[in-house]
């Protein structure tokens, strides 16, 4: 039987799995960081789009764990166990972090330079977990839209003024 | 935190957004020469993906000034246009054929004028609301960006997210008279940060928890 390839998307603070021949596509990247995981051999990839740093920074009852560079990589690794893919089985490339207002905010609250404190902290929360980082496309001061595809594991970013590139 | 609100203390808002971009819409008015009329304002309850939709989609390419409010009730505002349109607005400001912001490089002084107009809009919106609610707010100088919808909109959630999933968007829109298909349409997004709606509340005689 054939499927027909499906996009799915993942919106902002939130996360999604799929496997081949869906995609999965996240848009308008601006400080927040897209986190893909993925493996050779399994054909399923994970994708959040993590908002801030840190859960200790969360004053909801409720934690959104997508939302949190911490706690989005142990949900996407919780994720690929349900898959039975373990956390040495995988890689991860990711995109974002840009610094949109760079004049904003300066003297104003810990959320200045947002951007590169989310890459810090999704590089730091992948090395804590032993999941080598193949790609990146970082920082900057433009917006991105992601999309990737499990069968080739190949991470399209498009921005506004670059055009499209793959990673 | 978002589901504690009221009728009422959406209407307040709603009174906020029509104040605060009823005076934007007088300094348009005046400083491009033509009629500019207002949108009744919506308050709505939405998560951060509808927001993005509210303005374009999250991929939709905008010019968007952006500020900080400090003093009594922080929290971030948002001015956002078409390219299409921005441009426009800065031609008949400036009266040079070749200001635009569909195609990048763009002019310095297309730039500077869009700067110049968000600065004119967001601080009327703001100093009115600050004389009806009796409180201090000051703006912060306006940031340009001309990218994508959620990258741009996302920045002024940073706060906001830390305690929800949902924000309170008070969206007003203003449009050309006329209303032909050359019609100037801009959105404000007000999104003060969750300590700040009591603030509001508590200076118009509300009480939230009523």
């Amino acid at each position: 039987m054939i499927k027909v390839a499906k996009v799915v998307k993942v919106g902002i603070a939130d996360m999604n799995f799929v496997t081949t021949p869906d995609m999965l596509k996240t848009s308008g990247l601006g400080s927040c960081v897209a986190v893909i995981l993925f493996t050779r051999h399994r054909q399923v990839a994970g994708m959040a789009h993590v908002m801030l740093p840190s859960s200790s920074l969360n004053h909801s009852p409720s934690l959104n764990q997508a939302k949190y560079a911490d706690t989005a990589i142990q949900a996407l690794l919780a994720g690929f166990k349900k898959h039975h893919i373990a956390g040495y089985m995988l890689k991860a490339k990711i995109a974002g972090g840009a610094q949109m207002f760079p004049f904003a905010s300066q003297k104003d609250d810990g959320l200045a330079r947002i951007g590169p404190r989310n890459v810090k902290a999704v590089r730091q929360q992948l090395e804590a977990h032993r999941i080598p980082l193949v790609a990146e496309d970082i920082g900057g001061t433009a917006g991105r839209t992601v999309v990737f595809d499990p069968a080739t594991n190949i991470l399209q970013v498009k921005t506004a003024d670059r055009g499209v590139a793959e990673i | 935190m978002m589901n504690e609100f009221s009728e009422l203390d959406l209407d307040v808002l709603k009174e906020i957004g029509n104040i605060g971009a009823g005076h934007a819409a007088t300094s348009l008015s005046l400083l491009l020469d033509r009629k500019i009329e207002m949108h009744v304002p919506a308050v709505k309850v939405v998560d951060f993906d509808e927001m993005m939709n509210l303005a374009g989609g999250p991929e939709e390419r905008v010019v968007a000034v952006y500020l900080r409010i400090h003093g009594d009730a922080p929290g971030n505002m948002f001015f956002v246009l078409s390219p299409m349109q921005a441009g426009m607005f800065v031609k008949q400001m400036t009266g040079v054929v070749s200001c635009q912001f569909t195609d990048p490089p763009y002019d310095d002084m297309a730039v500077s004028a869009m700067q110049e107009l968000g600065n004119i809009l967001t601080g009327s919106y703001l100093t009115s609301l600050a004389d009806f609610t009796n409180m201090n707010l000051q703006p912060s100088v306006p940031a340009l960006a001309i990218d994508m919808v959620g990258a741009v909109l996302s920045y002024g959630l940073l706060e906001l997210s830390q305690y929800s999933d949902q924000a309170i968007v008070v969206e007003t829109l203003l449009v050309d008279e006329t209303g032909s298909t050359q019609d100037i349409r801009g959105h404000f997004f007000l999104l003060p940060d969750p300590d700040s709606y009591q603030k509001i509340f508590t200076s118009l005689g509300v009480n939230a928890h009523d």
